[in-house]
């Protein structure tokens, strides 16, 4: 598909190589929000995470890869040489998110399941702009992300502890929009209207 | 209505504002009271609520969904306790950003921001009452709400303070709500307010993240002592 046709065009260049579930459901997320917007993944996720049945481990796996993808996504911005209010949000945001990191390899542990391994990632960015377009596209996404995969999880400390989490996400989502001068809240709710919509048109990443 | 009528009100009744659910956060039959303004419920299942809200050491044990039995038996009722206390706090929200925008004292890209959030918990409101219906249950009474509008710097703090209240209300649910349905609402709500919390915490030149990488929930009893000086009957 061209790139004009794109809702989110910055994310059909991010690239994850990696063999794990959560990587896969990762990249169908990423495919969902370069077509549709970044807020849009919450049902690709729903759905993706219902399909592989995997339960808890899984879904806190899937969180861990996106929190990965975040925490470099960060780590490489910062070597961009970012401007003074752009690289304070690039270092806060990334140690957050590595703290997400840390605090979902540990989650997944206490639930007896072994951590998702870090992918090997690339991010289409080349300067501060389009590392401040892809930043909204990835917070926003990772948002959605989160509320599709939460209502699945079972054990309401982990529910708990990812509500704790996307929180912070939705505060990135909205202090890095408002760094590019973007609405901080665009909708009145973080989910898509038209998901059924959305969910025939990803029913294809979801399967293969 | 002009800016200097809806202020002067606003300072007449301050009086008013101590004695109007002073008690709430520590007195139970003020408790009660809140419940029969929440309307549709009774005490015993707000108490139920409010118990489950401070019951948080032994969460622990839990984390286990053990309890089947008990979350079949008894999940509708909380649900819809939980729904209106949401509601209760949107009204609040809504009510809030409806007289800044009528203050005069916002202008421009400011006035319109506080349009825009006030418009998002005005929909955040019909959602809550739909759901409240769909639940079978009776939408919670609008509160009456009074609150000080004296000069621009204090009315954006409030609003910082109010919607980082809501975001730590409604992740303080998040793990109580028992219908699936309803937790996907109350999340694609709590993160909206979020991005509120974080975009006034920034004009205001606050951090975005107060609580660091990890969002801090807060109990009903919490919540509702901060915002009774805004509710005056």
């Amino acid at each position: 598909m061209a790139d004009s046709q794109l809702a989110s065009p910055e994310l059909s260049g991010v690239e994850i190589h990696g063999m794990s579930r959560g990587a896969f459901i990762m990249r169908g997320a990423l495919v969902t929000g370069a077509v549709y917007g970044g807020g849009m993944v919450a049902p690709f996720v729903r759905q993706a995470i219902a399909q592989s049945g995997g339960g808890d481990v899984d879904i806190v796996n899937f969180a861990l890869t996106l929190e990965y993808l975040e925490a470099e996504f960060y780590k490489q911005g910062e070597k961009l040489g970012l401007s003074g209010d752009v690289s304070k949000l690039a270092k806060q945001f990334g140690d957050e998110e590595q703290q997400h990191v840390e605090a979902l390899s540990a989650t997944v542990e206490k639930l007896g399941g072994k951590a998702a391994a870090k992918p090997k990632f690339t991010f289409p960015i080349k300067d501060e702009k389009s590392f401040l377009k892809l930043a909204v596209t990835l917070e926003d996404t990772g948002v959605s992300a989160y509320n599709g995969a939460a209502p699945a999880i079972e054990s309401k400390e982990v529910l708990a502890a990812a509500g704790s989490i996307v929180q912070i996400e939705a505060r990135h989502a909205a202090a890095i929009r408002l760094a590019r001068k973007d609405n901080p809240s665009p909708d009145a709710f973080d989910k898509p209207l038209d998901e059924e919509k959305v969910l025939e048109a990803v029913k294809p990443l979801i399967k293969s | 209505m002009k800016p200097e009528n809806r202020r002067s009100e606003v300072a007449h009744s301050l009086p008013e504002r101590e004695s109007a659910l002073a008690e709430l956060s520590t007195d139970p039959s003020s408790r009660k009271r809140f419940l029969k303004m929440m309307g549709g419920g009774g005490a015993a299942a707000l108490a139920m609520v409010v118990a489950a809200c401070g019951d948080e050491k032994d969460k622990g044990t839990s984390s286990q969904p053990a309890s089947g039995g008990a979350e079949k038996s008894g999940g509708g009722k909380g649900d819809l306790e939980i729904v209106n206390y949401a509601l209760t706090l949107e009204y609040l929200e809504a009510a809030f950003y409806k007289d800044v925008a009528g203050s005069g004292l916002f202008k421009g890209a400011d006035l319109e921001t506080i349009k825009q959030f006030g418009d998002q918990e005005q929909q955040h409101v019909e959602a809550l009452e739909a759901t409240v219906k769909k639940l079978g249950g009776k939408p919670a009474a609008k509160p009456k709400t009074e609150f000080p509008l004296e000069d621009a710097k204090k009315v954006l703090q409030t609003a910082a303070d109010v919607e980082n209240l809501g975001a730590a209300a409604y992740l303080g649910q998040a793990d109580k709500i028992e219908s699936k349905e309803v937790l996907a609402a109350a999340l694609s709500i709590h993160t909206v307010e979020a991005r509120h919390a974080a975009a006034l915490n920034t004009l205001l030149g606050k951090p975005n993240t107060p609580d660091g990488a990890f969002a801090k929930p807060a109990s009903m009893d919490e919540v509702l002592s901060k915002v009774k000086p805004f509710i005056v009957g």
